[in-house]
């Protein structure tokens, strides 16, 4: 790949903007077999907590027009199994690594950061946004005062890594948000994770999800993630990674005009796990059609009515 | 190791009420396919994937037969697809069945849970008993073909149409109590899945089940096809797609 596709974010290099999302890649193990990882500009990798968590009882997938609804629940391996194990594997990969920390209390997001602080990973993004966790989770990131909290908490331990905030779509106001966490020292912002949706069997009158509830993702979303993006953009000044339902090049290519530096793809790879490689293909050509010398050159460029 | 393309059908049928069997020459994931593997089959509109068991594998001709009922509106669409189409899979997925060598089987399918159980009884072929249940005759599928593996085959009906009337596990008890094989097989319904672990136990006989979840990625990635396991007294949630989705009963928490 040329250099038309580099892109810094945060101070750091990445050879693409695109990058597969956290919870929908694990760490990058089980897509190996299909190309190298270092066709990616980076990978989100599975949540991880301090302990190592079972997360909720199935079925945690429905299916719904254009996307589906999940309720994993964060379960992973805990941060101890994160450092040794998936770690030392991910840096060898040629790719940049961000670890998505995720914790049920602020005292636990802080010591997560201070464990992940002295890695060797590229980057921090914190989920203040899952839907489908009781304690923490979206509860940090749908108020202000908490969402700074959290976010300042996180920053003093995390001295050597840049620190993106992942954003919850199911608030009121998400430029409130975006606002107080920029304020409480996140250097990027990360939007949107998943909305909160239901199915429910009409044969059995039971919701599909065990956990009744769970997080909406895939193209259904795109629209509204794009809304968010713009929306952030105009009132934040750091940079955002703008995700939501983009499976093609051109989802991508109007999540940066929206105002988004970089990219993550999730849902869309369950569908087609080759998605991000094609998404990455489709935007180098994209550059070379339109004279483009780098794509950064198209970020938050739409010109509203 | 798994790949993902669009492969044609070569050969389609009906074989049953609403069931299909579909050939498929894709001889990059029949080299890899074994027993009891998946495949994640695309529904044209549909965003996720289908995961459909891998019923029979032919190496040398490079294909893999994929046998399915009409559940909804997904598998619907995929029986839409016709001999000559393109239909897009990723396979092989999951870890199969173990097949011991030198040892008699018994193979216990019920309904739809009967097509994984050709390519496991075919590696058994004469030391391989196939107790197969279905509600009715007209949906009693694949018997030639166990029998023509060289299977005896052991037809059970819920109404007394074809066969005995009655449920495999009263067959399979049967079956034990007169000779006892080194391993069962099964795949159905769980009630069913819990019935023939029971009896597996009750003889002392292993046994592995391959279980259903819901599913989303099928590679292990996204975490959402739990079930219930039990190792060494703790209980895990596991994935089907990638520790399963066939188990040692013995692991399965079926309550
Ligand atoms: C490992 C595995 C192997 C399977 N092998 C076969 C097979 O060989 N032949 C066969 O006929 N069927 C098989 N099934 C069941 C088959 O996957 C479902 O019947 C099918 O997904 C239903 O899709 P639908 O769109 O027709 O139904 P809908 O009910 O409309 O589907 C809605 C959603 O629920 C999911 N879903 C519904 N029922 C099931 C189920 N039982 N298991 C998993 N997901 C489900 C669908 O995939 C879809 O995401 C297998 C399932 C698994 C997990
Ligand atoms: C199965 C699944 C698991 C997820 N797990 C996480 C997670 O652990 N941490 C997180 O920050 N986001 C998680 N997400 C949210 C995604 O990273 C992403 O924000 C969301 O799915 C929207 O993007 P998409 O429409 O491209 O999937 C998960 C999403 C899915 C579908
Ligand atoms: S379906 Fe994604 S882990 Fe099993």
């Amino acid at each position: 790949m040329s250099e038309r596709l580099i892109v810094n974010f945060c101070g750091v290099e990445f050879k693409n903007p695109v990058i597969p999302a956290s919870g929908t890649y694990g760490y990058g193990r089980e897509y190996e077999c299909l190309y190298p990882l270092s066709k990616l500009g980076g990978i989100s990798v599975k949540g991880t907590t301090l302990n190592p968590r079972q997360g909720n009882e199935g079925p945690r997938v429905a299916e719904t027009p254009s996307g589906m609804l999940n309720s994993v629940g964060l379960q992973n391996g805990g941060a101890k199994k994160f450092l040794e194990y998936e770690l030392p594997n991910l840096l060898t990969k040629d790719t940049r690594i961000i670890a998505n920390i995720a914790g049920a209390s602020v005292e636990e997001c802080a010591e997560l950061a201070s464990l992940i602080d002295p890695s060797q990973v590229d980057m921090v993004e914190l989920n203040i946004s899952c839907p489908n966790v009781k304690q923490g989770g979206a509860a940090f990131g749908t108020d202000c005062n908490v969402a700074a909290a959290v976010t300042a908490a996180v920053r003093k331990e995390l001295p050597h890594k840049p620190l993106m905030v992942k954003l919850s779509p199911n608030v009121t106001s998400i430029t409130d948000i975006a606002k107080s966490v920029e304020a409480a020292g996140a250097d990027a912002l990360s939007l949107i994770n998943t909305l909160l949706g239901m199915r429910i069997d009409i044969k059995t009158r039971r919701p599909i999800l065990h956990n009744n509830v769970g997080g909406l993702s895939g193209p259904a979303v795109f629209p509204v993630a794009v809304r968010m993006v713009w929306q952030v953009a105009n009132a934040v000044k750091i940079p955002i990674c703008g995700m939501g339902g983009i499976s093609t090049w051109e989802d991508a290519v109007e999540m940066m005009m929206a105002g988004a530096s970089t990219v993550q793809v999730g849902a869309a790879i369950f569908a087609d796990p080759y998605a991000p490689v094609k998404i990455v293909e489709g935007l180098e050509q994209y550059c070379i059609d339109n004279g483009i010398s780098n794509i950064s050159e198209i970020v938050g460029t739409v010109e509203p009515w | 190791m798994y790949k993902q393309g669009n492969y044609p059908i070569i050969a389609k049928r009906a074989i049953g009420r609403g069931v299909f069997d579909v050939t498929i020459h894709c001889p990059e994931v029949a080299e890899l396919a074994r027993a009891g593997q998946f495949a994640q089959v695309a529904a044209e509109g549909f965003f996720l994937r289908r995961p459909i068991s891998i019923c029979d594998i032919d190496k040398e001709r490079g294909t893999i037969r994929l046998v399915f009922e009409v559940r909804g509106k997904g598998t619907d669409k995929i029986s839409e697809l016709n001999v000559g189409q393109n239909i897009d899979i990723i396979a092989p997925l999951g870890n199969g069945f173990t097949c011991l060598e030198g040892a008699k089987a018994v193979c216990v399918g019920g309904g739809i849970g009967t097509p994984p159980m050709l390519g496991i009884a075919k590696c058994y072929g004469r030391d391989a008993e196939v107790i197969s249940g279905f509600r009715t005759a007209g949906i009693a599928i694949l018997q030639e073909d166990f029998a023509a593996a060289g299977c005896k085959t052991t037809l059970c009906t819920d109404d007394g149409t074809a066969g005995r009337k009655g449920f495999v596990t009263e067959a399979l008890k049967e079956r034990l109590q007169a000779d006892k094989p080194d391993i069962i097989y099964a795949c159905g319904p769980s009630v069913m899945l819990n019935g023939v672990a029971k009896l597996a136990k009750e003889y002392c006989v292993k046994c592995e089940v391959s279980l259903e979840q819901r599913m989303a990625c099928g590679v292990g990635a996204c975490l959402v096809c739990v079930c219930r396991t039990v190792k060494d007294g703790e209980s895990y949630l596991s994935h089907v797609c990638k520790d399963g989705p066939v188990f040692d009963s013995e692991e399965v928490d079926f309550t």
